[in-house]
């Protein structure tokens, strides 16, 4: 059952809004941060050993970045 | 093949990183979506439709993402613990590619389990801090992490970083019980465990699923991220061998 009957309410959460929002922005930034951070790394991962696994096909690859 | 080879045979596969990484793709999309469907409903649910706690009101709400982060580093902390053993007794190189996996997200969620407990603490106890048996013993738990962390950064020879680092998360782990038995040794500030898995919980259903589909949801959001991190790792180590190159050719 919903326990808020606006959705000022829902936000002020009795007068522990700012509380309880920092607590849950904190920790969905935290877990965004954390998923970026390895998915970056991973693509850049990607990027640089797919350009060094190369030597034949590598070439083309760089050739058409300049193009 | 007797059966003590067939074992022997699986125990090598399990340590090979070039296995891992082949094996653990689908692992990796199945925890991310898995954390994903978890985190969103488990939050809606916790921060809408679970009743107020009658003392603490709407700050009560906190629980639900406080317990998780807390439960969820403790365990990667055990995790690197008997990493550090298989390290030691079997050298198995992939145990030290899932420390070095577990530091940043253990770091990062024990940091957010005081924080959290912080922003908790005020509206209900009137404090941010106090220094009371669980918050010492999880700032201890958050400096291992910083303290393995800056120990692998510090030594450059591959072999005694693997070592160090396996030492100290093993001694380290005695710091986990100090944590869970606290608040049964010294009554001070923080109230005793509002959940555990293995127990009936005290609290009615309606205020405990939410908080058990929360903790599932960290699980598996800490599942996809310290594969994820393994996966690069041993790209990074294996970077020179011919299957990494012809994985990233095929775009594996």
């Amino acid at each position: 059952m919903v326990q808020f009957e606006s959705w000022a309410s829902f936000f002020a959460m009795g007068g522990h809004g700012l509380y309880v929002w920092l607590a849950y922005g904190a920790t969905f930034l935290v877990l965004a941060i954390s998923y970026l951070s390895v998915r970056g790394a991973r693509k850049r991962l990607q990027q640089e050993l797919s350009w060094l696994s190369g030597e034949g096909g590598g070439a083309t690859q760089e050739e058409e970045t300049k193009l | 093949m007797s059966f003590t080879s067939s074992i022997k045979t699986l125990w090598h596969k399990l340590g090979s990183p070039r296995w891992f990484y082949q094996m653990s793709g689908p692992w990796v999309i199945g925890f991310g979506i898995a954390a994903l469907v978890l985190l969103g409903v488990g939050a809606v649910w916790a921060l809408g439709f679970a009743p107020p706690d009658y003392q603490q009101g709407n700050s009560f709400r906190i629980m639900y993402v406080h317990v998780p982060a807390a439960m969820v580093a403790q365990s990667i902390y055990m995790s690197m613990g008997v990493a550090g053993l298989v390290l030691f007794v079997w050298r198995m190189k992939l145990a030290d590619v899932a420390i070095a996996a577990c530091l940043p997200l253990g770091m990062v969620l024990t940091a957010l389990a005081l924080f959290s407990g912080g922003v908790w603490g005020k509206p209900t106890w009137g404090t941010w801090w106090e220094w009371d048996g669980r918050t010492v013993s999880t700032l201890v738990l958050l400096f291992l992490f910083i303290g393995i962390y800056a120990l692998r950064e510090a030594i450059e020879d591959a072999g005694l970083k693997a070592r160090a680092s396996a030492l100290v998360a093993m001694i380290g782990t005695i710091n986990i019980p100090i944590i869970k038995y606290s608040v049964e040794w010294w009554h001070t500030l923080h109230q005793p465990a509002s959940f555990t898995l293995t127990e009936k919980p005290a609290m009615p259903p309606e205020m405990y699923l939410p908080l058990l589909v929360m903790v599932l949801g960290m699980y598996a959001f800490a599942g996809h991220n310290i594969i994820s991190r393994m996966r690069n790792q041993i790209l990074v180590r294996e970077s020179r061998t011919h299957w990494v190159r012809e994985a990233m050719a095929t775009g594996g």
